[in-house]
């Protein structure tokens, strides 16, 4: 190992930072931080530039194909997720590229198969939450909304039955 | 969108990851492990930060400072929410991150992270393919529930709801500290970078403080 390995944040120094961030985004912006809508925006702009006619026509993207999707708020701030990411993990040693296969007990191609699966999921239950576990599970938590508090707990009960289904990957 | 505004964008955004991938959250393992119960960081970092976030909302309220009696609250629709949550939920579960995650997955090195994030396009696509169908149709266009937030909803003080968020913070920080260390499953940062299963490595008799060094863990064998 050629560079140390920096230890993670403590999970109360961490959530007291991430609550800084938000409360930060929610004065300067006038709402809190979402991650999916920038999915939805790329999805937009590939559609536009493979499909353009369907697209526009789509009941659901035709909305967004109006304007530039890419010069959204939201597609910049997950630009911006992706540097953080990126100097957070240089900058403390913990940089890999690799395919993450949790304790190792599958293969390369099963995981990737398993990641896209669960992204496809992700990016469709996004749609119909409007938002993600940053944007409504998080921000709108923040507000004290209902959806909010709706969204953590079907999240993480779910969550939890699935992932007894999947322990033999993690 | 003008420089004001994209650079708010990419300021923010970027300490979003930098936060999410210092307390380890660009790695599904440590990520799942929430969901299998044996590392509690995803619900502390969350709930703490959820609560700093509302208490600094709370006081900023008091005299409209930064107009923050006008920040966005979504609306509520049930059956949208509850559906969204548990697609988003299992693909947690099967993929190993969330959509945000996915992207502090990418940033610290992960193809799989990357693949999800191609995952969530194609997801859209399905869900444009299908939005202009009955069940779709059904489950977004109900009416949104009256009160926004839960205080108004219960007509309580948003401060009874801080206090009950509070407790639950506490009661999950009790609850998570034993089976954290029934399981000893907590990830530390070597584990999620060299690809180790923190439990284990504690059953082969490994160093127990898994921040030490390669050094020190040798010694202490």
């Amino acid at each position: 190992m050629s560079c140390q390995v920096r230890p993670l944040w403590p999970p109360f120094i961490a959530g007291i930072v991430l609550g800084l961030v938000v409360l930060l985004t929610f004065v300067l912006v006038g709402n809190g931080m979402g991650s999916s809508g920038a999915f939805a925006r790329v999805a937009t702009e590939i559609g536009l530039q493979v499909a353009p006619e369907a697209t526009r026509e789509n009941a659901y993207l035709g909305g967004m194909a109006q304007g530039n999707p890419l010069a959204a708020w939201i597609v910049v701030a997950a630009i911006g997720t992706l540097i953080g990411a990126i100097l957070a993990s240089v900058s403390s040693g913990r940089f890999r590229v690799k395919v993450d296969r949790g304790s190792g007990r599958i293969g390369v191609a099963p995981r990737l198969l398993l990641a896209l699966g669960g992204g496809l999921l992700a990016g469709f239950g996004s749609r119909l939450a409007a938002g993600c576990t940053s944007g409504v599970g998080l921000s709108n938590t923040a507000m004290l909304g209902v959806a909010g508090f709706v969204f953590l707990i079907v999240f993480f009960v779910v969550g939890i039955v699935i992932s007894l289904l999947m322990r033999r990957v993690w | 969108m003008d420089y004001g505004t994209a650079g708010t964008a990419l300021a923010t955004g970027l300490l979003f990851g930098f936060v999410l991938e210092q307390a380890g959250f660009g790695s599904p393992c440590k990520l799942t492990a929430q969901f299998r119960l044996t590392d509690w960081s995803v619900f502390k970092v969350m709930f703490t930060a959820i609560i700093v976030a509302a208490i600094g909302i709370l006081l900023l309220q008091v005299n409209n400072t930064f107009g923050s009696q006008g920040f966005y609250v979504a609306e509520m629709y049930l059956w949208g929410t509850v559906l969204g949550a548990v697609l988003i939920g299992a693909g947690f579960a099967i993929g190993g991150y969330c959509p945000g995650t996915s992207v502090v997955g990418f940033g610290s090195g992960r193809i799989d992270g990357l693949v999800f994030m191609l995952g969530m396009i194609v997801g859209v696509w399905a869900f444009a393919g299908v939005y202009d169908s009955d069940f779709i149709q059904t489950v977004v266009g109900g009416t949104a529930l009256e009160a926004r937030t839960v205080p108004e909803w219960l007509g309580v003080s948003p401060w009874l709801v801080v206090a009950a968020m509070l407790l639950m913070l506490a009661g999950g920080f009790l609850v998570g500290r034993a089976l954290e260390q029934r399981s000893h499953g907590v990830y530390s940062a070597e584990d999620i970078t060299e690809g180790r299963d923190p439990g284990e490595s504690d059953e082969l008799g490994h160093d127990l403080g898994r921040e030490a060094s390669a050094g020190r863990r040798g010694e202490t064998d």
